[in-house]
């Protein structure tokens, strides 16, 4: 049928869109973490610009706020030499899907080369690499609850270059797994890469329906899950998870899956401990412990600009 | 007008006729099968040689919006539907006789397929003051439904079915939970968590079939439970119909083809409700038909502009549009499930016509002359311009299905005939 043709892939099997980790070879995302090596040296340079992406329209569409993550990506542009335009684009509550082609088109007719889309709604970019002209890339910066796919990347660069292999690494994911698009696109970064044990850890209101088939072990206690891992993800709880029949309250969120030091001590004494940020300290994770000799919480934002520089540059072909 | 259909295989599954006859129509009523009447002189022949002639297809749910019944109602007879039950989310909300009155008077005025509407339960759908059903009942409405609006408050609904029971009237119900279901687009399982879809369990069903059915066990009244999605609903229908209560029920033609995994890359003309769910519901479904526990194959054709689609999933507009497509999906389910042609169209036909309550659905000599002649060999590429329904939106772009459509009669007048 023709909606399951891989939409990301150009017809030389080549990445065209970054929409999703989930269907991408291993190849490319090695490609991908390879690239990214480089640019971190680009990066600590007293110069930290190349010419890679010259003349290079880039358009920044964000229909969701997010400060970080837009600039994340425009000081990437720039450091690629590419122009770049960020618009944080006011969502229309009438006509929603209307307002999602017609603005890609108004785009479009200033002649954009990319586009960073970030979409409250899952599979909205899909939507929009549907329907932009053939030589137009789509970066998906978050849609919904579905993926955040150079979040996934940089999230695996980091672990990457801190355990050097995947092939014999324990990782957990902890916390508010069904809403969190991070935590998607790690998974299959994680899986694709050959991580052979992947668990999830939260209360079952925040752990999707049949989460086990994409290939995750699935606990309840944060003490189990985190015995002898080498990883840990904490995802960010957000507030508005707090009202309902979710959880109770933050406090006891935290009693339960808060990662303390204590708490942390269950893992390998080498965990690296990530967050995908902005923390919410005192909620899933203790001071002491994102602020710990085992935080690579920094370095990940660090990294997230060579990523991102890795993907642009891919996808614009000025690699090759 | 007079008609002759000459040399077809009439099919009808109402009386299990199945042979190649001749059928005559004068004056709006099946006037012979076979041997033409004394004096018999045809305005209009159909030659019908390979063909099939069966009764026009009852379609249980069309939905039609304001100004667009005459379209609606073109795509019903070129799809060979003849008659149609008309849910109350029209717009304005059928919940007034006089709107009633103005919905069959338009319909007539179209010569095209009978339009059976079903009465808003309550006013303005909102689930609380019952509407007038005795007045909408005299206006012509063959039952009352919420349409897929919720009827939140289980009193209200114990009290509807009381009132309904009363007066011998249906209800039309939908078996989906308000809030079980509410911000879902997709079935709440792997697909819906890959794609970080809102779910929509399959409790949701099972949970508002066990309400309906609890509530029926005290009163006396018929339901007719609408569109069921689940494995686990088809076999609840089963057991209260075996515990003896009056319960009907239907299934869209979507669920027989199609499953959570073919929404592939959030395409929305997959987003339906309610949803489309696993392999294993629809081979449930399938089997429910097979015996009967689902009475009745829909086409819950719903047109949406294309803008109301072209939105990423959750926020696209559910439904399909669909009734010119179910007599083919109809014929393919009949290939892929092994059912013979003539209790494949029963299900569209007969057995939905039992159901409502509502004539048609047969060819018996007398009734009123509704027929369907079509090509069940041919195959048609489905394309948006090949639809006549003002909506083109449906997960069926691009397939090849079978059956062609040659001519429809409705009421004895050539309501359709398909120029090649």
């Amino acid at each position: 049928m023709l909606s399951k043709k891989n939409l990301q892939l150009n017809e030389r099997g080549e990445l065209h869109h970054l929409l999703a980790i989930e269907g991408l070879p291993r190849k490319i995302l090695e490609r991908i973490l390879d690239t990214a090596e480089s640019f971190v040296g680009v990066n600590e340079r007293e110069v930290k610009v190349v010419p890679l992406l010259r003349g290079k329209s880039i358009f920044n569409v964000f229909f969701e706020n997010s400060t970080r993550t837009r600039t994340t990506f425009e000081i990437a542009a720039k450091r690629l030499s590419a122009d770049v335009v960020s618009l944080d684009v006011a969502r229309s509550s009438t006509s929603k899907g209307e307002s999602i082609l017609d603005t890609i088109a108004n785009l479009s007719a200033m002649h954009a080369d990319m586009f960073v889309v970030r979409h409250a709604a899952s599979g909205a970019p899909y939507l929009i690499a549907q329907n932009v002209a053939p030589h137009v890339h789509v970066i998906n910066a978050g849609d919904g609850r579905h993926e955040h796919p150079t979040q996934g990347l940089l999230d695996v660069f980091t672990i990457r270059r801190y355990k050097k292999d995947f092939s014999n690494l324990t990782v957990a994911i902890v916390g508010d797994i069904l809403h969190s698009r991070v935590a998607r696109s790690q998974i299959h970064a994680l899986t694709t890469l050959g991580v052979p044990e992947l668990r999830v850890i939260g209360p079952q209101t925040l752990l999707p329906t049949e989460i086990e088939r994409l290939g995750v072990r699935v606990f309840t206690s944060l003490e189990a899950g985190l015995k002898g891992v080498d990883v840990v993800t904490m995802l960010r709880l957000q507030n508005e998870r707090m009202t309902g029949a979710l959880l109770p309250s933050a406090s006891e969120y935290f009693s339960r899956y808060g990662l303390t030091p204590q708490k942390l001590a269950l893992a390998k004494p080498d965990a690296i401990v990530l967050h995908p940020g902005p923390m919410n300290r005192g909620v899933e994770i203790d001071s002491a412990v994102a602020d710990g000799k085992q935080s690579v919480i920094l370095p990940q934002v660090t990294y997230g600009i060579a990523v991102r520089m890795a993907v642009m540059a891919i996808l614009a072909g000025a690699t090759r | 007008m007079k008609i002759a259909i000459r040399g077809g295989r009439v099919i009808d599954p109402s009386t299990g006729v199945d042979r190649i006859s001749d059928v005559f129509i004068a004056a709006g009523k099946i006037a012979a099968i076979g041997a033409p009447p004394n004096d018999w002189h045809a305005n209009k022949e159909v030659n019908a040689a390979g063909l099939v002639v069966a009764p026009g297809l009852v379609d249980l749910a069309v939905h039609v919006k304001r100004g667009t019944l005459a379209t609606e109602l073109a795509a019903a007879v070129a799809g060979g539907v003849t008659s149609i039950v008309c849910p109350p989310d029209t717009d304005p909300v059928l919940d007034e006789p006089g709107l009633v009155d103005m919905l069959r008077m338009r319909a007539d005025a179209q010569h095209s397929a009978h339009v059976y509407p079903l009465g808003a339960l309550t006013k303005a759908l909102g689930g609380e003051q019952l509407a007038e059903l005795s007045k909408l009942a005299q206006a012509g409405c063959i039952g009352f439904s919420q349409a897929d609006a919720p009827m939140i408050d289980t009193q209200a609904l114990w009290r509807a079915m009381q009132y309904a029971a009363t007066f011998g009237y249906t209800l039309w119900l939908r078996a989906e939970d308000f809030h079980l279901a509410k911000d879902g687009s997709a079935h709440d399982g792997e697909v819906s968590s890959r794609l970080g879809l809102n779910g929509i369990p399959s409790f949701a069903e099972t949970v508002a079939i066990a309400r309906i059915t609890e509530l029926m066990q005290g009163v006396n009244v018929k339901c007719h439970i609408s569109k069921i999605s689940t494995a686990r609903g088809v076999q609840m229908i089963r057991d209260a119909k075996a515990r003896g209560l009056k319960l009907t029920s239907d299934v869209s033609i979507h669920q027989l083809h199609l499953t959570e995994v073919d929404i592939g890359h959030f395409n929305s003309n997959f987003r339906l409700s309610p949803p489309l769910r696993t392999g294993r519901d629809r081979d449930a479904l399938i089997e429910g038909v097979r015996d009967g526990t689902i009475n009745a194959v829909v086409s819950d054709h719903t047109p949406r502009p294309l803008e109301a689609k072209q939105a990423p999933f959750g926020e696209a507009a559910p439904g399909a549009t669909a009734v010119e497509l179910l007599l083919s999906l109809t014929l393919r389910l009949a290939e892929s499930a092994k059912f013979s042609l003539p209790d494949a169209l029963a299900m569209i036909t007969s057995r939905a016509a039992a159901a409502a309550g509502i004539p048609g659905g047969g060819l018996a000599v007398g009734a009123v002359a509704d027929v369907c002649v079509f090509d069940a060999g041919a195959y048609r590429h489905i394309t948006a311009a090949s639809l006549k329904s003002a909506g083109k939106n449906t997960p069926f772009i691009g397939y090849e299905l079978p059956g062609v459509v040659r001519a429809t009669i409705a009421a004895g007048h050539l309501a359709y005939e398909h120029v090649a």
